[in-house]
């Protein structure tokens, strides 16, 4: 299970310890502590880049853990810090960074007992495809234009392993095959052009997964495919989660695709945070006036046809200068329901709704469940 | 892929042959416009109008235009004769005619011209190719820094300074000031190794620094593009290192661009680096075609003319061949 709370499926002792100690703040992990039990912890994780207009904090302060074998959705609008997230956790910011502007990380990304962040950049550099791989968001432009699809997935198997071109050119071959590209004998020396979209994307999983890595991460991976194609890359890649026992996240801003492949949730705004919990718990129990504006954007079969999809309103802050207080503030249709003005004054911590369900809003929980249960759930 | 290399070859033909028919066109019939006869142009101003007759038959040029255009073009393979009654003068194959002034078979000058620039060409384009495409990568993953700052002021510097300037100062102080090289008054085969070498070191740095500059420019630019594609991102996240990163993944993109450049320079380069060859006294082409121009040699000009298409031609040819090794989608046919 995705130890989204530090509590749930882990040995029960452990658990409750863990929700005692990260109940009031999660947050606020001090850092130096030692290594967490969790496959993969994030632990106030800080990604700041200074421009000059001002310094861009597209995350500020993250944390969430993730089991093996568990599928963690992270989801948010655009600039929200989906992506940024991911990059953090396969040290992309830092490899190849050139130039005096370089991106600021800080908190800690444990990974099977590696602090990453502290890491050195070669020893990272080892784990990245092996250890942990990502599936990028369009397969045409992730792929290089210039060499076949079976050199792209043998380079990928060679960085790890000290074997052969011919040993890595089979194991090339099988995995095409395993995400079910037909005729991998001669598709392997095929160019990313010569691929259909979906094709593309079974490439790109293919690649990913050819050294077995642990985590993976998939930044809306069917995000430049149609809909057809979406479902078939979204059930493969539970197919080989069962198969190789991966955690994986899911970044997207989709929440149809998190409603099919998602344990966990976690909803990002601004750079934070708002909102974490089993999927369970964020579809049907939700406490976040912007989860609410997600759920209701999301166009569903089974909704009236003459219903208007209901969009956020206002447009993402400002990842410069976010609004004070809760960073929601200027577009929460409910912004005045505190009656006072620690809504303009005071971040919003995240704060335990339920079992593992932490949601970062003033109102009260009452409140909230008032307005969800009356106002929002009957029109979804 | 034959068929494809056929079609251009033959399209390689056409254009020669249309370049040349309009500088035909323009250097025979120009003297006659401006009232000038190529007789006396050829026999000087002291010749009688008997003489000039002769020349003119021999010449053909009282045949019309195209007439003249076509012995001159069936003489470069099958070499021609040129007859006044009994008086002929056989000139072999490659037959591109007599020089006006020195009256030497135009293709002998060429043939002693072409090794000097082929020379000059090689030598600088090895040179500027390695200096400008490293500078460039160098200054795109530094960018912002003092290198950077640095390297692209001096690559503004050496496209803004023409090659004169920079040749007679590179002269003033390696050859006449500090005496480390000799320049040969001039060059042939038989020459050895070591005056090529002398004559050529400081022509070659020079032309090298020129182009340099541009190709460090062009580098630069096109590796900071190409170091933000996603492919780029991608090649990173599989663990390879960052030199694998820059050379296997990024420069290969850079390349396209940065090819199509050098064809065509190297192309116009082979037709005669006048500048560089005038500043320098090396006899070459671009040499040979300011001395004809100014004398008004008809057929040397010809033949440079001929030179110079056929190298732009021969080099776009080859950068659009290369095309479809570096770039997969590029397909021929």
């Amino acid at each position: 299970m995705t130890e989204l709370s530090k509590s749930g499926a882990t040995p029960e002792g452990a658990a409750t310890a863990a929700v005692s100690k990260s109940g009031a703040a999660v947050g606020e992990v001090v850092s130096g502590s030692p290594a967490p039990s969790a496959f993969l912890e994030v632990r106030d994780l800080k990604v700041h880049f200074p421009t000059d207009d001002g310094v861009v904090k597209s995350v500020d302060g993250l944390s969430f853990t993730l089991e093996k074998g568990r599928t963690l959705g992270i989801v948010g609008e655009s600039g929200s810090g989906k992506s940024v997230t991911s990059l953090g956790i396969l040290g992309l910011h830092t490899a190849g960074q050139y130039g005096r502007r370089k991106a600021q990380l800080s908190g800690e990304i444990w990974l099977n007992g590696t602090e990453l962040l502290s890491a050195p950049a070669d020893e990272v550099r080892k784990l990245r495809g092996r250890e942990m791989a990502m599936i990028f968001q369009d397969p045409l432009s992730a792929l290089h234009p210039y060499y076949s699809i079976g050199k792209q997935i043998v380079e990928a198997y060679r960085v790890h392993h000290d074997v052969d071109k011919k040993v890595a050119r089979k194991r090339a071959i099988d995995m095409l095959d395993r995400v079910g590209i037909p005729e991998p004998n001669k598709r392997v020396d095929a160019y990313p052009h010569e691929f259909s979209g979906g094709m593309r994307q079974r490439a790109m999983i293919a690649m990913a997964l050819v050294n077995n890595p642990e985590l993976l991460i998939a930044d809306e991976p069917t995000t430049a495919l149609d809909v057809t194609v979406q479902a078939q890359i979204l059930d493969l890649i539970r197919d080989l989660q069962k198969e190789f026992g991966s955690a994986v996240i899911m970044i997207t801003h989709d929440l149809g695709v998190v409603a099919e492949m998602a344990d966990d949730l976690l909803v990002m705004y601004g750079g934070r945070c708002i909102e974490r919990g089993s999927a369970q718990q964020v579809f049907y129990e939700p406490q976040h006036p912007y989860t609410w504006g997600l759920l209701g954007s999301m166009p569903r079969i089974d909704r009236e046809e003459t219903e208007r999809l209901v969009p956020v309103k206002g447009s993402p802050p400002s990842l410069i200068n976010l609004p004070s207080g809760c960073a929601f503030n200027p577009r929460c249709p409910y912004a005045d329901v505190p009656k006072d003005q620690i809504t303009r004054t005071e971040r919003p911590e995240l704060r335990e709704v339920g079992s593992g369900h932490y949601s970062a809003c003033h109102m009260s929980r009452e409140e909230r469940t008032k307005i969800w249960t009356e106002e929002i759930a009957p029109k979804l | 892929m034959l068929a494809y290399l056929i079609r251009r070859l033959i399209a390689v033909i056409i254009m020669v042959l249309v370049v040349l028919l309009a500088t035909f066109t323009v250097f025979y019939m120009l003297p006659k416009w401006a009232g000038q006869d190529i007789a006396v142009l050829f026999a000087g101003k002291q010749a009688g109008a008997e003489q000039l007759e002769g020349i003119r038959t021999k010449l053909g040029l009282d045949d019309p235009l195209i007439v003249q255009f076509w012995d001159f073009i069936k003489g470069i393979p099958m070499g021609r004769d040129y007859a006044n009654g009994s008086d002929v003068t056989h000139c072999p194959a490659p037959c591109f005619g007599y020089s006006f002034r020195t009256e030497a078979p135009v293709w002998e000058t060429l043939k002693d011209a072409l090794p000097v620039t082929g020379a000059l060409a090689a030598g600088a384009c090895v040179l500027w190719l390695g200096a400008g495409v490293l500078t460039g990568v160098v200054s795109a993953l530094k960018r912002g820094t003092v290198w950077d700052r640095a390297a692209m002021t001096t690559a503004l510097g050496g496209v803004s300074l023409p090659v004169f300037f920079t040749g007679m100062i590179a002269m003033g102080i390696f050859v006449h000031n500090l005496g480390w090289v000799e320049i040969a008054d001039s060059l042939s085969t038989d020459d050895s190794i070591d005056v090529w070498l002398q004559t050529l070191i400081l022509p070659w740095i020079v032309l090298a620094f020129l182009n340099a500059a541009m190709y460090a420019r062009l580098t630069r630019a096109t590796m900071l593009e190409v170091l933000g594609e996603d492919y780029i991102r991608t090649a990173r996240a599989k663990g390879l290192g960052e030199v694998v990163v820059i050379r296997r993944h990024a420069l290969r993109s850079a390349m396209t661009p940065i090819l199509t450049v050098f064809g065509l320079d190297l192309g116009v380069l082979m037709g005669g680096a006048v500048l560089t060859e005038s500043t320098f006294n090396l006899p070459g082409l671009g040499l040979e075609a300011v001395r004809a121009i100014s004398s008004k040699d008809l057929p040397v000009i010809l033949g440079v003319t001929l030179c110079a298409a056929l190298a732009i031609a021969v080099a776009n040819l080859v950068v659009d061949l290369l095309y479809a090794v570096i770039d997969p989608r590029v397909r021929l046919g």
